[in-house]
């Protein structure tokens, strides 16, 4: 008469098991950046490219150069509305030390860049341009913007899809960042 | 079988031979039912003449490559809409995407070479098939096996109860708590008696009441 109660308890073992096997499951997506699209690409090193510079006076994008130092890399169009509002965000990250901020402009015209970074403010301390968006294919690129979190290998540690916002910042971006300078 | 299931398949068979025969009615319902596999019948056939998106200019000079260009695209996510292929999309991640599979063929890969260059990029969320390693055979087969599993147990558990009540019942049944079964011949008399009143009631008032005696065949 027991093993027959304990046959009912079954489906509630397997149920939890099941519970737990997914809840596993999110948590480590979420770690990958709460992307829906998760980045092919963590833990692989960013890959080669060399992007004209989008203005003479910076350096372009060179993959060699995102060593040595932790790096962002923020994709960025002058035509996309939410790279207009996640810019500040960008700006704050400029003034964190010992950070490398690259900005890459993809798909965009030379003179609608420059004059969204005359209008709001130009964080870079390198941009690449990336008219017909091909290095960003090789990038993983699907979307504008997007901000990937470089370390000193030139290691990508991390993607984030969409605009960035405080909460962003502090919850994800800074702290790696933290961890990664230790 | 059981009584359903013969009842069910001589319907079956009574539609096919009045099908053969030219002696089937042609109801309302039935239209409906022809128009809808008419449907589906005309989707199966010509779906791959179905509306996408590859412009002009996209498409490849060599008609081999371009139709594996186009094979391939049907199996690859466009990463913006989610639920279309690029084949289908009009996003321009989709175009660009389009065109590097073209390009990746013309170039010589083979099919499996250009889709893990796309997934080596994008990972295999880009793949609207999902790839089959062990734990997408677990997803698939776990609900299968759980649904499979828990039928069994529902059909012993079924099986075990009507036994025991089967069982049961005879077991009164010897020792005389309840009657058995059926009727006994007092009780087949009377059953007879009720029924031939019912019946002379019925028959008295004409018209109506016959076609409700009749009625059902």
């Amino acid at each position: 008469m027991l093993k027959n109660r304990l046959v009912f308890l079954f489906p509630l073992i397997l149920f939890i098991a099941l519970a737990i096997y997914f809840v596993l499951g999110l948590e480590r997506a979420k770690e990958v950046g709460n992307d829906f699209v998760p980045s092919a690409l963590i833990g692989q090193p960013f890959p080669n490219m060399n992007l004209a510079p989008l203005k003479q006076e910076k350096p372009g994008l060179m993959t060699s150069d995102l060593k040595g130092k932790i790096s962002i890399v923020n994709v960025f169009a002058s035509w996309c509305v939410p790279c207009r509002a996640e810019h500040p965000m960008i700006k704050k990250l400029s003034k964190v030390d010992d950070l490398n901020v690259v900005g890459l402009n993809y798909k965009d015209k030379e003179e609608d860049a420059l004059s969204f970074l005359a209008e709001l403010g130009d964080p870079y301390h390198m941009i690449g341009s990336d008219p017909k968006g091909k290095a960003a294919i090789d990038l993983g690129v699907y979307g504008v913007p997007e901000t990937y979190v470089v370390d000193q290998q030139g290691i990508i540690r991390f993607r984030h899809v969409g605009p960035l916002q405080l909460r962003h910042l502090d919850d994800d971006i800074l702290p790696l960042i933290k961890k990664l300078s230790q | 079988m059981t009584k359903k299931k013969i009842i069910y398949k001589k319907q079956i068979v009574a539609y096919v031979a009045a099908f053969s025969r030219s002696n089937l009615k042609i109801t309302p319902c039935r239209v409906i039912h022809l128009g809808f596999a008419a449907m589906i019948l005309t989707l199966a056939l010509f779906h791959n003449l179905a509306a996408h998106a590859v412009e002009p200019d996209e498409i490849l000079d060599n008609p081999v490559l371009e139709q594996r260009a186009r094979d391939l695209s049907k199996e690859l996510r466009c990463l913006v809409c989610q639920n279309q292929s690029i084949d289908d999309s009009d996003a321009d991640l989709a175009r660009d995407l389009r065109i590097l599979v073209r390009e990746r063929l013309v170039e010589g890969d083979s099919d499996e070479e250009v889709l893990d260059y796309l997934v080596k990029r994008y990972g295999h969320y880009v793949l609207l098939n999902p790839p089959m390693n062990l734990q997408t055979l677990v997803l698939w087969g776990g609900p299968i096996l759980i649904f499979g599993a828990g039928t069994i147990l529902v059909y012993i558990w079924f099986a075990r109860r009507t036994r025991r009540i089967n069982a049961q019942e005879e077991a009164d049944i010897e020792e005389g708590i309840i009657a058995p079964k059926g009727l006994t011949i007092e009780e087949e008399a009377r059953l007879a008696q009720i029924l031939g009143q019912v019946t002379q009631e019925n028959e008295a008032p004409k018209g109506q009441s016959s076609k409700l005696a009749n009625g059902n065949d």
